[in-house]
C-alpha cells in the first residue's frame, strides 16, 4: 500500500524524453485526434479527446523541462499535478483508451499520442490511480502467473483435450525446439481450439515447437496497467524460459497486447537484446506459406472480412501477413471501410476489458465497429486476437447481429491439405 | 529706388535711417512697376488659387486682396543649411510666379540674396524687426545645432540664440526645407552638431513646415501667397505641413503606380524593367511613405521629378529620411544587419540551450535514481 | 516620435530585438527538446527508422480519407490559411526583398494582385478558423488563452499588411509601421507558444514515423 503522488510525479518525470517534448511542443489544439478515437466519436464527450488524456504528463513536461515552465514553477505559476487531477483523469486514461494508436496516425503535426498515454499510465499507476480491475489482474499475473488466474494444471488439462481431439502430441519443455509458443489466458480458457490448430499446422509443416510449463502466459498486465517494472518482471519469465529451452523464436499468439509486450517492448523493458527472435503466430504461418510448407485446400464459403487487432496491425506491423493467409482460403474477401493500419479498435484492448467499471462504455463504442460491419455485411469476421474476439462477440450479441467471429489460425488449420492424414501420429 | 541703391552701396555710412526703412508700397504697385499687365496679374493669381485648391469664385477676392496688400516684411534666417532651398526658390525663369511673389514681399534679410554684408546686413535685420515687430514673417532654412551652439554662428551669435530672438517678434514662422522642419541631413547619425528643427526650439509661435530637400519652389510660394491673401496660415497636417501640397503621398500620385500594383519592378537602374519605366520600389523608392507634391507639380516648371527621371524617391520631405537605412534599401528591407544578429544570437542561444539541456538530463537522471521499483503492492495508496 | 521615426525604428532596432528573442527562443527550445534524447531501441527492427521518419515528415501533410471526412472543415480551413500565409509572406515581392536581405538569396514573386487576393482569402480563412474553434465541441474544450493569442498574432500582420498596401485608415508611414510592429510582436511571442510547431512538427513527425517504421508500419 505504498503508492504515492510523489512516486507518480517522479514516474512522469522519468517518462519525458525528446519525443514527448517534441510532441507537446507541436500540439496546436486542432482536435483532429478526437475524430480518430472511437471513445470520442461514439460518445461525443470532448474530455475523451486523446491529447487531453495526456494532461498530467504535459504538466510535468512543462514545469520540469521547459525554461518558461521552470520559471513559472519558481513563481508558483503554472498548472500542477495533484491527486485530484489524477483521480479525474483515471477514467480518461484507462476506461476510455485502449492505446489503439489511431490518434497517432492522424495527428497533423505527427504526435504519437498513444505513446504519451502509455507514459501517462506510469504516473497514474505509481500514484495509486489505476483501476481496480487492472490492479487485480497485475497481482494475479505476478503471483499466479496469469491475469485470469490460470495455473499450470488448467493448461495441462486443456492440452490433454487437444491431444485427444487431434491425435497429436503437444510438446512441452522440449529443449532445442525451434519455436516456443506462448498462450494468452483467454485462449487457454475460452479458445483452446487454437492450441489444436497450431498442433495440426505445425505437424503438417514439420515444425519443431514447444510450450514451456514455466512461462506460458503471453498476456502482460504490466503493459496494460502501465507499470514497466511489473511488465519487465513478466517478460523476464519468458526470457528465462526461452533461454533455458534454447529456442530460436518465441511465438506470440492471437492476443493483441501480448505481441506489443514481448516483440517491441520486451527487450527495452528488461534492458537487454533478446538472444532469440520474437514473431507473431501470423508471421510464422506466413513464413511457412512462403516456404511452401503450408498447404491448404478448399475455400471458405461466404464473404469474409478481417478485423485488424490494433496491437498486431497498426502498432505491431503485421498487416499484410493475415491478408495473404486469408487469400489462401477465401476468394470472397472484402475489406471494411478503414482497414489495415487505419482500422478501428474493437474497444476492449489496453486493459479496458479487464476493467469492470468500463463495461458500459466498452459496449457503447462497439457502435463504431457495428457501422463498419453494416457497411459491408460480411458472412464472417476473421481476426487474430482473442480479446477482440470475445468483445466483438459481446457487441454483436448486444445488437442482435448474427455474424460468426473466426480465428485466422483456426481457419487455416481447418483447410490444411490432406486432412485425412490428420490422424497419423 | 532709394532702398535698392542704399543696399547696393554696402558701406554703412551711406545708408541713411530712412533708406533703411522697408518699402511699404502695395503688391499691386510693385507688380505694376515691374510692367505686369492686369491681365497677366489675373492669370498669375488664378494659377496661385488653383495651386492652393481654392474655388474659382475666390479669384476676385484673392486678386483684390493681393493687389491691395502691403508688402509684408520677411526675414529669412539661414542656419546649418546648404542654400539648396534658396537655390530652388530662385530658379529664375523669365517672369515666373516665384519671381513675382518674391517681389511681393519685402525680403529684408537673406544671406544669399541680399546685397549688404556684415554689420550692414545685421543692422538691416534689426531695423526690420523693430519696425515690424509682431508682424514680420520669419522664414528659416537650415537646422539649429543645439548640441554645441558654437557650431554655427552668425556675427558671433549662435543660431540657437538668433532664432529665439528673431522668433519673438514674428507673426509666424515658415520653416523651409527639411533641415529646419525636421532636422535634415545635419541630423544624420551620429548627429555631431546636435542638429534640431525649428519646431524643437520654438513652441509659442505658429510654424508652417515646408519640407523637402529642397522644397518645390511653388510650394514655398504657395504658402506665402496664402498668407498674403488671407493673413492666415494654410491648413496643416499632423507634421505642420500644408495639406494642399503634402496631403497626398508620391505613391498615390505616381504615374508608375500601376506597375507597383501589378508587381512589375525594375531590379537595377538599367535593366529591361527600368527601361520600360517600371516601379522603382526595389531600388529603394520611398514614395509610399513620402508626402509631397512632386508627382503632380513636378520640378523645373513641371519638367520632371526623380522617379520620372529613373531614380527612386528618397523621401526628402519626411523626417528621418537620412537614417532610413539608405536611399537604395527598399521600404520592406530592414535598416540594420539582421543576418548578423541572427547568427550571433543563434550561437549564444545554442550555448544556453546546451546548458538548459544538460540541466534537463540531470533532472532525468536524478528521477531515475530515486525511482523505487513498483511492485504489485505499490499500486494502491 | 514622428511616424516616420516609428517606422524606421520598426525597420531597425525593433526588428533587431524581435530577431534576438525569436532566434534565441527557437534555438533554445529545440535544443531543450533534442537533448532529452531517447533510449536506444533494443528490439529487433522490422524497418528503417530514418527513411520512415523522413517519409512521415512529408506524408503526414496528407490526411487519410476517413479522417478528412470527419474533420473536413478544420482541415480545409487550416490548409487554406497555412497556404495563404505561405503565399502572402514568401511570394510577395517586397517580402522577398526582406528575405533576400537576411538570407542572401531570393526567388521570383507572384504578381501582386494574386497575392492581394490570397491575403483576403487567408483573412477569411482565419476568421473561419476562429469560428470553428469556438463552435466545435472538441476545440472549444481544448482552447486556452494561448490559442486565442496566437490566432490574433497571426491575423494581425495579415490585416495590417492589407490595409498598409491599400492605404486605408491612417497615413502611410503609420500603416507600414503597424504592419512591421505586428510582425515583430508575433516574432517575440512565437517561441513561447504553440507556434513553435512550425519547427517542432518536423521533429514530431520524424519521431512518429521512426517509431512506427521500426515496427514496419508506415505512419
Amino acid at each position: 500500500m505504498s503508492a504515492s503522488l510523489d512516486k507518480g510525479i517522479n514516474a512522469l518525470k522519468q517518462q519525458v524524453d525528446a519525443t514527448v517534448a517534441a510532441f507537446f511542443s507541436s500540439c496546436v489544439h486542432c482536435g483532429i485526434c478526437a475524430e480518430a478515437c472511437l471513445f470520442y466519436t461514439e460518445t461525443g464527450d470532448p474530455e475523451r479527446t486523446p491529447i487531453n488524456k495526456t494532461e498530467p504528463l504535459r504538466r510535468i513536461w512543462k514545469s520540469e523541462y521547459t525554461l518558461m515552465g521552470r520559471l513559472g514553477k519558481l513563481f508558483g505559476l503554472g498548472k500542477k499535478v495533484d491527486d485530484k487531477l489524477l483521480a479525474d483523469w483515471e477514467t480518461l486514461v484507462y476506461d476510455s483508451c485502449t492505446m489503439c494508436g489511431r490518434c497517432s496516425m492522424v495527428c497533423p503535426v505527427g504526435n504519437d499520442i498513444t505513446l504519451m498515454i502509455r507514459k501517462t499510465r506510469e504516473g497514474m499507476a505509481a500514484a495509486g490511480h489505476a483501476p481496480e480491475g487492472l490492479i487485480g489482474a497485475s497481482k494475479r499475473s505476478v503471483t499466479i502467473g496469469s491475469p485470469m488466474g490460470v495455473k499450470l494444471p488448467a493448461l495441462l488439462a486443456q492440452v490433454r483435450h487437444v491431444e485427444e481431439d487431434t491425435g497429436l502430441k503437444v510438446p512441452l519443455d522440449v529443449v532445442g525446439a525451434e519455436y516456443m509458443l506462448l498462450l494468452s489466458s483467454m485462449e487457454i480458457m475460452n479458445f483452446p481450439e487454437f492450441i489444436g490448430a497450431i498442433a495440426k499446422i505445425f505437424d503438417r509443416a514439420n515444425v519443431s515447437w514447444t510450450i514451456s510449463t514455466e512461462a506460458f502466459e503471453a498476456t502482460n498486465s504490466g503493459i496494460q496497467i502501465g507499470v514497466s517494472d511489473i511488465a519487465a518482471e513478466l517478460v523476464q519469465r519468458i526470457v528465462d524460459a526461452a533461454e533455458k529451452l534454447r529456442v530460436k523464436t518465441v511465438i506470440s499468439p492471437e492476443c493483441g497486447h501480448a505481441y506489443m509486450a514481448i516483440r517491441w517492448d520486451g527487450p527495452n523493458l528488461v534492458g537487454k537484446k533478446f538472444g532469440f527472435k520474437v514473431r507473431h503466430v501470423l508471421e510464422v504461418l506466413d513464413d511457412l506459406r512462403q516456404q511452401g510448407r503450408l498447404k491448404t485446400s478448399g475455400m471458405e464459403k461466404g464473404k469474409l472480412t478481417y478485423h485488424d487487432p490494433c496491437q498486431i496491425s497498426r502498432r505491431g506491423g503485421v498487416i499484410d501477413e493475415p491478408r495473404r493467409l486469408i487469400d489462401m482460403v477465401s476468394d470472397n474477401f472484402v475489406e471494411m471501410p478503414d482497414h489495415g493500419k487505419m482500422n478501428w479498435c474493437c474497444g476492449a484492448g489496453g486493459g479496458v476489458s479487464a476493467n469492470e467499471r468500463a463495461d458500459e462504455i466498452r459496449l457503447k463504442v462497439f457502435q463504431r465497429k457495428k457501422d463498419q460491419f453494416d457497411a459491408i455485411r460480411p458472412d464472417a469476421i476473421v481476426s487474430a486476437c482473442s480479446n477482440c474476439r470475445i468483445h466483438l462477440e459481446d457487441g454483436l450479441e448486444e445488437y442482435n447481429m448474427d455474424i460468426p467471429l473466426l480465428s485466422l489460425t483456426e481457419m487455416i488449420a481447418e483447410h490444411l491439405a490432406g486432412d485425412d492424414r490428420a490422424g497419423a501420429a | 529706388m532709394m532702398k535698392d541703391q542704399s543696399i547696393q552701396d554696402g558701406s554703412p555710412e551711406l545708408v541713411t535711417p530712412e533708406a533703411r526703412k522697408p518699402d511699404k508700397g502695395t503688391l499691386g504697385e510693385a507688380l505694376h512697376r515691374q510692367g505686369v499687365s492686369r491681365r497677366s496679374f489675373m492669370k498669375y493669381f488664378a494659377s496661385t488659387a488653383s495651386m492652393l485648391a481654392l474655388p474659382p469664385a475666390m479669384l476676385p477676392v484673392i486678386a483684390r486682396a493681393l493687389e491691395q496688400t502691403r508688402r509684408p516684411s520677411v526675414i529669412w534666417m539661414s542656419f546649418q543649411e546648404c542654400t539648396g532651398c534658396t537655390e530652388s526658390f530662385t530658379r529664375a525663369h523669365t517672369s515666373t510666379l516665384e519671381d513675382l511673389i518674391f517681389n511681393a514681399v519685402s525680403l529684408d534679410y537673406h544671406h544669399t540674396l541680399q546685397a549688404a554684408a556684415g554689420h550692414a546686413a545685421e543692422a538691416a535685420r534689426e531695423a526690420a524687426m523693430e519696425e515690424n515687430y509682431g508682424e514680420y514673417l520669419l522664414v528659416v532654412d537650415g537646422s539649429i545645432p543645439a548640441g554645441n551652439p558654437g557650431y554655427s554662428t552668425i556675427a558671433g551669435v549662435s543660431n540657437l540664440d538668433m532664432l529665439k530672438e528673431t522668433a519673438k517678434g514674428a507673426a509666424a514662422i515658415i520653416a523651409v526645407g527639411t533641415c529646419s522642419t525636421f532636422g535634415g541631413i545635419p541630423q544624420a547619425d551620429p548627429n555631431p552638431t546636435g542638429a534640431v528643427s525649428v519646431g524643437d526650439i520654438i513652441k509659442d509661435k505658429p510654424i508652417v513646415n515646408v519640407p523637402g530637400c529642397p522644397p518645390i519652389p511653388v510650394v514655398m510660394t504657395g504658402v506665402l501667397a496664402h498668407f498674403l491673401t488671407f493673413g492666415t496660415l494654410p491648413e496643416l497636417d499632423h507634421l505642420g505641413r500644408p495639406k494642399t501640397f503634402y496631403g497626398k503621398s508620391i505613391h498615390d500620385r505616381c504615374y508608375r503606380r500601376p506597375f507597383y500594383d501589378k508587381g512589375l519592378f525594375a531590379e537595377t537602374f538599367d535593366d529591361e524593367g527600368a527601361k520600360k519605366g517600371w516601379c522603382l520600389f526595389k531600388l529603394g523608392c520611398k514614395g509610399p511613405t513620402t508626402y509631397n507634391a512632386c508627382a503632380t507639380v513636378k520640378w523645373n516648371d513641371g519638367t520632371s521629378f526623380p522617379i520620372e527621371a529613373g531614380h527612386p524617391c528618397i523621401g526628402c520631405s519626411e523626417p528621418d529620411f537620412w537614417d532610413g537605412g539608405g536611399f537604395y534599401r527598399a521600404l520592406s528591407m530592414p535598416t540594420e544587419n539582421i543576418a548578423k544578429t541572427a547568427v550571433y544570437t543563434a550561437a549564444g542561444a545554442a550555448a544556453a540551450g546546451v546548458v538548459l539541456g544538460a540541466m534537463n538530463r540531470a533532472k532525468k537522471r536524478a528521477s531515475d535514481k530515486i525511482h523505487i521499483k513498483v511492485t504489485i503492492d505499490d499500486l494502491e495508496k | 516620435m514622428t511616424e516616420i521615426e516609428l517606422l524606421n525604428w520598426a525597420r531597425g532596432p525593433g526588428l533587431q530585438i524581435a530577431t534576438i528573442i525569436f532566434v534565441a527562443g527557437v534555438v533554445i527550445r529545440i535544443i531543450e527538446i533534442l537533448m532529452l534524447g531517447r533510449k536506444p531501441n533494443l528490439a529487433e527492427a522490422k524497418g528503417s527508422e530514418m527513411s520512415a521518419g523522413l517519409k512521415t515528415m512529408v506524408s503526414r501533410t496528407v490526411p487519410d480519407r476517413a479522417t478528412f471526412k470527419r474533420s473536413s472543415f478544420t482541415i480545409t480551413a487550416g490548409y487554406f490559411f497555412h497556404l495563404g500565409l505561405f503565399i502572402t509572406f514568401f511570394l510577395f515581392a517586397p517580402h522577398i526583398l526582406l528575405i533576400k536581405d537576411v538570407i542572401g538569396f531570393g526567388w521570383p514573386a507572384l504578381p501582386t494582385p494574386v497575392v492581394d487576393a490570397f491575403a483576403v482569402i487567408t483573412i477569411i480563412s482565419l476568421l473561419a478558423v476562429l469560428v470553428n474553434r469556438l463552435t466545435n465541441k472538441v476545440m472549444r474544450y481544448l482552447t486556452n488563452f494561448g490559442d486565442l493569442l496566437t490566432w490574433f498574432l497571426t491575423l494581425a500582420p495579415l490585416i495590417t499588411g492589407y490595409i498598409a498596401f491599400h492605404r486605408i485608415g491612417f497615413t502611410a508611414p503609420t500603416l507600414l509601421a503597424m504592419h512591421i510592429l505586428s510582425v515583430e510582436l508575433l516574432l517575440v511571442v512565437f517561441p513561447f507558444t504553440k507556434l513553435m510547431h512550425a519547427f517542432t512538427l518536423f521533429l514530431a513527425r520524424w519521431y512518429n514515423g521512426a517509431i512506427s517504421g521500426y515496427r514496419g508500419v508506415a505512419s
